[in-house]
């Protein structure tokens, strides 16, 4: 231990010679790059509006409020909970339910799939960077990272034997994964003309009933009218030609599903920040025909005009959303529930995860709700899994939810890096 | 020097923390009040930061990060990044950096941190809180250094933010607000 602990010393004193060596020079160069900079005792100023140079997230806050001045998104820590502390015993559901962790130890764990011989796949945002694939082995669960160092790799799909990653610049497939986990394949590029931005660039991605790929890319900013690459939902062919638009004026969709009967798309939005701590609601979706525009930038939640874009617009001019959810109640995977397990109520349901608001002083919602679909296309919404908020912080946030072959839900969340499953009877 | 570290490598996890630490100063100074050129201050750092900066260490993604931050972040397990974390969170902030404030670099500084909202995520004493650093009696240099990483993209941040509000910002924006953070509060007061 003693000859580890000097070993190490001396290791980091030589690496801080190293430092200070180069850091001399980086400094003297500095100092030389500084030298010509002039220093005018009255710069100009900056040419463009103070409001064009904040963070995306940012533009529109109210400066003279202090309570919004303190609100940042929340990113997941870099270490995910252990399985003993995961919050399964604070977790609510209705009678007859129960939750138990099926999977721990995925950092930053957001989107799932399933494979057809049974892997889990699960993909994350900044904080990893990483797929991973989840084995059962035996009753345990094995995980093990097939991809890293991906820039925001949120949106995957399963496909027959493949899987696609979707990052905001590109959407790849990786062919016959599930026989190649410990020694995945270079993926191949299906699609490498998105747009790229980092605000609502990450993706959700989901095969239709169509056979095509279907991918949003979202509004680059918290809210602006952005250009015709912006702020729809497209889909393609499996190939990566034909690429279409399905939907506009959608500003961030991270889940949406295919009602199993009348086959119509339903998407979540999650709507603009810094309006109110009330306003604007975060919309449920149903597309009835290609092309519809659902309101961003000028209309929002259906019922109000934004304070800027919104002049000369008029909400009856785009479609309402199904259901209004929640003040940027942040609704992520969604799935229609196709399983038998669960009671009748939920079948042809959907369960949608709503993540819970960074933008909001009050924290509420990271749970997921059920959403009933009557004949006509009216949705009303039920809590289904709750309980993750306490004293206005998060205890886990979910981030997508999947039908298993057995009909149990799996819940991922991103907080805690663990993967929940749900089940009903014995 | 990583083979080294590999092969000399058993986490020396049976030493209590305050030991273990004794590592980081070596070049960050004692107590985590650095006196080298370009090596941050980490004494009063918030220990979300200090757990997220080990992280993208260990996971090689600190990009052209000095080599031995890496090689020391890379035998950590979760339990010692949390443990570190903890401690030089409550280590004492660093003293006021030497030298003079210069009010023109200052007033500059004051106002590009007004109009890029630093505060707003740095608190308005530049304390920080969570993944967002103490800024305030960093060292100057050092806080060039990170701006412009973080400018070019050399760096990741941990969170959405810094990218998007380097954009406007040129080298010499960056000295100034280098200045004028490193000498705070002092830095803020009107001559």
């Amino acid at each position: 231990m003693q000859r580890t602990e000097a070993t190490l010393k001396r290791t980091l004193q030589a690496a801080a010679i190293g430092i200070l060596a180069a850091s001399f020079g980086a400094a003297a160069m500095a100092q030389e790059k500084a030298k010509p900079a002039p220093a005018p005792a009255a710069k100009p100023a900056p040419a463009k509006p103070a409001a064009e140079e904040e963070p995306f997230w940012a533009i529109g806050r109210p400066k003279s409020s202090p309570d919004a001045m303190k609100m940042a998104p929340v990113p997941a820590f870099p270490i995910p909970t252990a399985a003993d502390k995961l919050p399964v015993k604070k977790i609510k559901l209705p009678p007859g339910f129960k939750v138990e962790v099926w999977a721990s130890d995925i950092l930053d764990a957001r989107g799932m799939r399933q494979g057809d011989k049974g892997t889990v796949f699960v993909s994350s945002l900044f904080v990893a960077g990483k797929i991973y694939a989840v084995v059962d082995k035996g009753g345990k669960r094995e995980v093990k990272t097939i991809a890293e160092k991906l820039f925001l790799p949120n949106g995957i799909e399963f496909h027959k034997g493949a899987l696609y990653v979707a990052t905001p610049k590109d959407i790849t497939r990786y062919d016959d994964i599930e026989a190649k986990l410990d020694s995945p394949p270079k993926p191949v590029t299906v699609y490498d003309k998105l747009p790229g931005d980092v605000p609502h660039g990450w993706k959700f991605i989901k095969v239709g009933p169509d056979g095509k790929l279907y991918f949003p890319v979202g509004a680059p900013c918290n809210i602006c009218d952005p250009s015709d690459k912006y702020a729809q939902i497209f889909r393609m062919n499996l190939d990566g030609s034909g690429v279409e638009s399905v939907v506009k004026g959608m500003r961030n969709t991270v889940g949406f599903d295919w009602h199993p009967k009348t086959k119509e798309l339903w998407f979540g939005d999650n709507q603009r920040d810094w309006l109110s701590e009330d306003m604007p609601l975060d919309e449920l979706n149903r597309v009835t025909k290609q092309g519809q525009h659902f309101g961003f930038p000028y209309c929002h939640s259906g019922m109000m005009a934004d304070p800027t874009h919104g002049w000369g617009k008029d909400c009856k001019d785009y479609v309402k959303p199904a259901l209004v959810i929640g003040a940027h109640a942040a609704p992520l995977g969604m799935r229609f529930y196709t399983g038998k397990m669960f009671p009748a109520k939920y079948h042809n349901a959907i369960f949608l995860t709503r993540h819970g608001p960074w933008n909001r002083t009050q924290k509420y919602a990271a749970d997921v709700v059920a959403v009933f679909i009557d004949a006509k296309g009216n949705a009303r919404m039920e809590p289904f899994l709750t309980g993750l908020v306490e004293n206005n912080q998060y205890l886990g946030r979910p981030a997508d939810v999947m039908v298993m072959k057995d009909g149990s839900l799996l819940v991922s969340d991103d907080h805690n890096g663990a993967i929940y499953r749900v089940s009903y009877g014995k | 020097m990583a083979a080294l570290l590999a092969s000399a490598a058993p986490p020396v996890v049976s030493q209590p923390i305050e030991k273990r630490v004794e590592l980081c100063y070596v070049c960050h100074g004692r107590n985590g009040h650095s006196q080298t050129p370009l090596i941050p201050s980490i004494g009063g750092q918030t220990s979300f930061f200090v757990v997220a900066q080990l992280f993208l260490f260990r996971d090689g993604r600190r990009g052209a990060a000095p080599r031995g931050m890496a090689d020391a972040a890379r035998p950590l397990s979760n339990d010692d990044l949390r443990a570190f974390g903890e401690f030089i969170a409550r280590l004492p902030p660093p003293p006021p950096p030497a030298g003079k404030v210069d009010a023109a670099r200052a007033a500059r500084g004051a106002a590009l941190a007004g109009q890029h909202y630093c505060a707003a995520c740095h608190n308005p004493d530049y304390s920080g809180r969570e993944q967002m650093p103490r800024l305030a009696h960093q060292r100057e240099d050092y806080l060039l250094k990170a701006l412009r990483d973080y400018k070019s993209g050399a760096r990741m941040a941990y969170g959405r933010g810094m990218e998007d509000v380097m954009a406007d910002l040129n080298d010499a924006d960056l000295a100034d607000l280098a200045h004028y953070l490193s000498h705070f509060p002092a830095a803020a007061r009107r001559p």
